[in-house]
């Protein structure tokens, strides 16, 4: 489905149903150089399941027109316009990464837009190296590679995929290589200076979940567990994969959503 | 300024370990034959969300199976692509390729070199069904730009073609394919991702014949076909079977439901289910053997194949040989650039005598086994004309680089020496 946001169009998945406003909604928002489709299976399910689903491209991301935004805060606003397009006066937020910061800054400054907030492999703050922007900025293979080993288990190119016949490495690669030019320096840049307020975090009202990877190179889970201490009431869930759950573990966060989402 | 990304297991042991976890719950080292057609839901509800994609996992092993699936993912990985499908042979690799990008009226534009089953599939049996193929000389870029027509779906070659060992230039067909927006499959059978990958040099899809050095042993029939993932199905515009409904399928579309594996969910969810050119678990089993010394094998095919090429290249019986080792072939340096490993144990050769001096060198081997194949352990021989391409006619053959006296011969494991001993003998008969 293809919605106008800030005078953009901007596609979201909608799991293979149509969307129903009428029906509780599930927005799922992913990470840095990624789209939509690392929800396949998740979005899916909930869109056959009781819900309406929009798994968004941000701006500049798959098949959204655009740029991307320099900070986690430009995309929050762009979230919540992209509710109103979509004629959502709320729903959950389920964001992985870059995603999670721009759905826990959504919660914070429009709290009364998100029925529920899940944060999938998150950290905050969520400071990336210098070696990784800078290779980012120069549009180096290495950035992709980092993106990559460090977005997965160590040593990922040597485990079985749940997903058969799939490379959890070589998918998660090919999507960022896909990435306009300068989207992944954009993104990651926005999510190194990306600072919540605390206080604003400490007085969060929204239901909340963190889904933290035992095995995350990239937030490793003691981020997550710190931030699901600061949120009042959030619940903490650790699966046991590295950063890119919806790929390592589709079945387990599946089953972490549910729980939380019914 | 140079960037260095983390430190990522090399393809030796990528040969030997990727795609395969111990098994959980038997903590079996070795990957298992899981010898089952079917798998057990365990409610209903995960049955449905199995058969609806709302969970990954097995259902029937026409099209997964968690022994099919190691090697799969392994070779993938070898290939740096985001995924495979393994097929039932070589043949049905390139079958399903075809038959995901195109229906009637598609058309095809490949290199004249190719294996002869790929050129029968092309020339004769695939115009019944509404696909025309143009061949087109390999080396001649701007015979492949001139053949490409609205409705050509595909590009398509052999990284190293047999007998003659034409060395396929992907880089450059690979700027013809990007100027049209049409993906380009290889067929890297003979160089294996060892020698070479092809989806670093630019190609959007990769087969293989896991017959021949994937297994390495002449034990299976096996074919496997390789996704880069990085192919612009929707910016293309051509390909309508990936980027709209398909009501075959949940009105799927392909290449919104999986951005970067698009192509291998239709092959897998249409191709394997309604074709079911699938491969045999036990099949997949015996090439993961082969693949865990792959890179140990082809050292030594490429190390006796050197050896045996200088050796015939100074032999007076023989009026010529193929093989990019020597300077007078044309691919010399293009192999030298693309393959620095070597590029290929298959080699070709031709008789002072002609064919009457073809059939006395064969009969008189006795290490070299004759018979259609490549890539064993053990070397192997043929006579292309009167076998593998003898449905080509002679002006198809001359494209192929083949006459009526061509020798091909697929380079083992034995010791060069014996090698070298045996075609000797077969030399000196020849000459009688």
């Amino acid at each position: 489905m293809q919605v106008i946001v800030q005078g953009y169009p901007a596609y979201a998945y909608t799991g293979g149903r149509e969307f129903d406003a009428s029906l509780p909604a599930v927005v799922f928002i992913h990470g840095a150089a990624f789209d939509h489709s690392v929800w396949q299976w998740q979005s899916r399910y909930f869109a056959h399941h009781g819900r309406t689903v929009l798994a968004v491209d941000l701006a500049g991301h798959g098949l959204s027109p655009g740029t991307a935004r320099a900070t986690i805060e430009e995309w929050a606003r762009w979230i919540v316009d992209f509710l109103d397009a979509a004629g959502l006066a709320k729903a959950a937020l389920v964001g992985h990464s870059m995603g999670s910061l721009i759905a826990l800054e959504t919660a914070l400054r429009h709290g009364a837009r998100v029925e529920a907030l899940v944060l999938v492999g998150t950290a905050a703050p969520m400071p990336v190296g210098e070696a990784f922007l800078a290779a980012a900025l120069d549009r180096s293979p290495a950035a992709l590679d980092m993106e990559a080993v460090w977005g997965h288990s160590r040593n990922a190119q040597l485990l079985q995929s749940p997903v058969p016949g799939t490379t959890l490495l070589g998918a998660s690669r090919a999507l960022n290589d896909r990435s306009r030019p300068g989207v992944l320096h954009a993104a990651l840049n926005a999510c190194n200076a990306y600072r919540a307020s605390m206080e604003a975090v400490r007085a969060l009202e929204v239901r909340s979940l963190v889904v933290a990877g035992t095995r995350d190179q990239m937030t490793p889970p003691k981020a997550g567990k710190a931030l699901a201490a600061e949120i009042p009431g959030a619940k903490l869930v650790f699966l046991d994969a590295g950063h890119s759950m919806m790929s390592e573990a589709p079945r387990e966060l599946l089953g972490a959503l549910r729980s939380f989402l019914g | 300024m140079a960037h260095s990304g983390p430190k990522t297991p090399h393809p030796d042991t990528l040969a030997v370990h990727a795609g395969q976890s111990p098994d959980s719950s038997t903590g079996a080292r070795a990957v298992p034959i899981y010898q089952t057609a079917s798998f057990v839901f365990p409610n209903t509800d995960t049955a449905a969300a199995l058969f609806n994609m709302e969970t990954p996992g097995h259902v029937y092993s026409r099209l997964s199976n968690p022994t099919v699936a190691v090697f799969e993912e392994r070779i993938a990985s070898l290939e740096d692509g985001v995924g495979a499908i393994a097929t039932a042979s070589g043949q049905a690799a390139l079958h399903l390729a075809i038959v995901t990008l195109m229906g009637r009226g598609g058309h095809i534009v490949a290199s004249s070199s190719l294996y002869g089953g790929s050129h029968n599939l092309l020339s004769y049996t695939l115009p019944r069904f509404g696909i025309e193929t143009t061949f087109v000389p390999s080396r001649d870029i701007e015979a492949w730009r001139r053949a490409v027509r609205p409705e050509t779906r595909m590009l398509f070659g052999e990284t190293v073609g047999n007998p003659s060992v034409d060395v396929l230039d992907v880089p450059a067909v690979c700027v013809v394919a990007k100027e049209h927006r049409i993906p380009f499959l290889v067929d890297a059978t003979v160089s294996t991702p060892v020698l070479s990958r092809p989806l670093h040099q630019g190609a959007d899809l990769v087969m293989h014949s896991a017959t021949k050095f994937l297994s390495g042993h002449g034990v299976v029939i096996g074919g496997v076909l390789v996704d880069g993932g990085r192919f612009d199905w929707q910016g293309s515009g051509k390909f309508a079977l990936l980027t709209e409904p398909y009501d075959g399928f949940h009105g799927m579309v392909f290449a919104e439901e999986s951005t970067a594996a698009a192509f291998l969910l239709r092959a897998r969810r249409e191709g394997l289910r309604d074709f079911g050119a699938c491969m045999a678990p036990m099949t997949a089993f015996q090439i993961l053997q082969g693949l865990e010394t792959l890179p140990l094998r082809m050292a030594r095919h490429i190390e006796n194949a050197s050896k045996v090429v200088a050796f015939l290249a100074a032999q007076k019986e023989v009026a010529r040989v193929h093989h990019p080792d020597l300077a007078e072939h044309p691919d010399h340096a293009l192999a030298k650039a693309l393959y620095p490993a070597g590029c290929s144990a298959i080699l070709a050769f031709e008789l002072a005598g002609g064919r009457e001096a073809g059939r006395k060198f064969i009969e008189a081997l006795t290490l070299f086994s004759h018979l259609a194949n490549i890539g064993d352990a053990k070397s192997l021989v043929i006579h292309p004309a009167s076998t593998t391409h003898f449905r080509m006619d002679d002006a198809a053959l001359a494209a192929a680089g083949i006459t009526p006296g061509t020798v091909r011969l697929s380079i083992g494991l034995e010791h060069a020496g014996d090698l070298i001993e045996d075609l000797a003998r077969g030399l000196r008969a020849a000459s009688r």
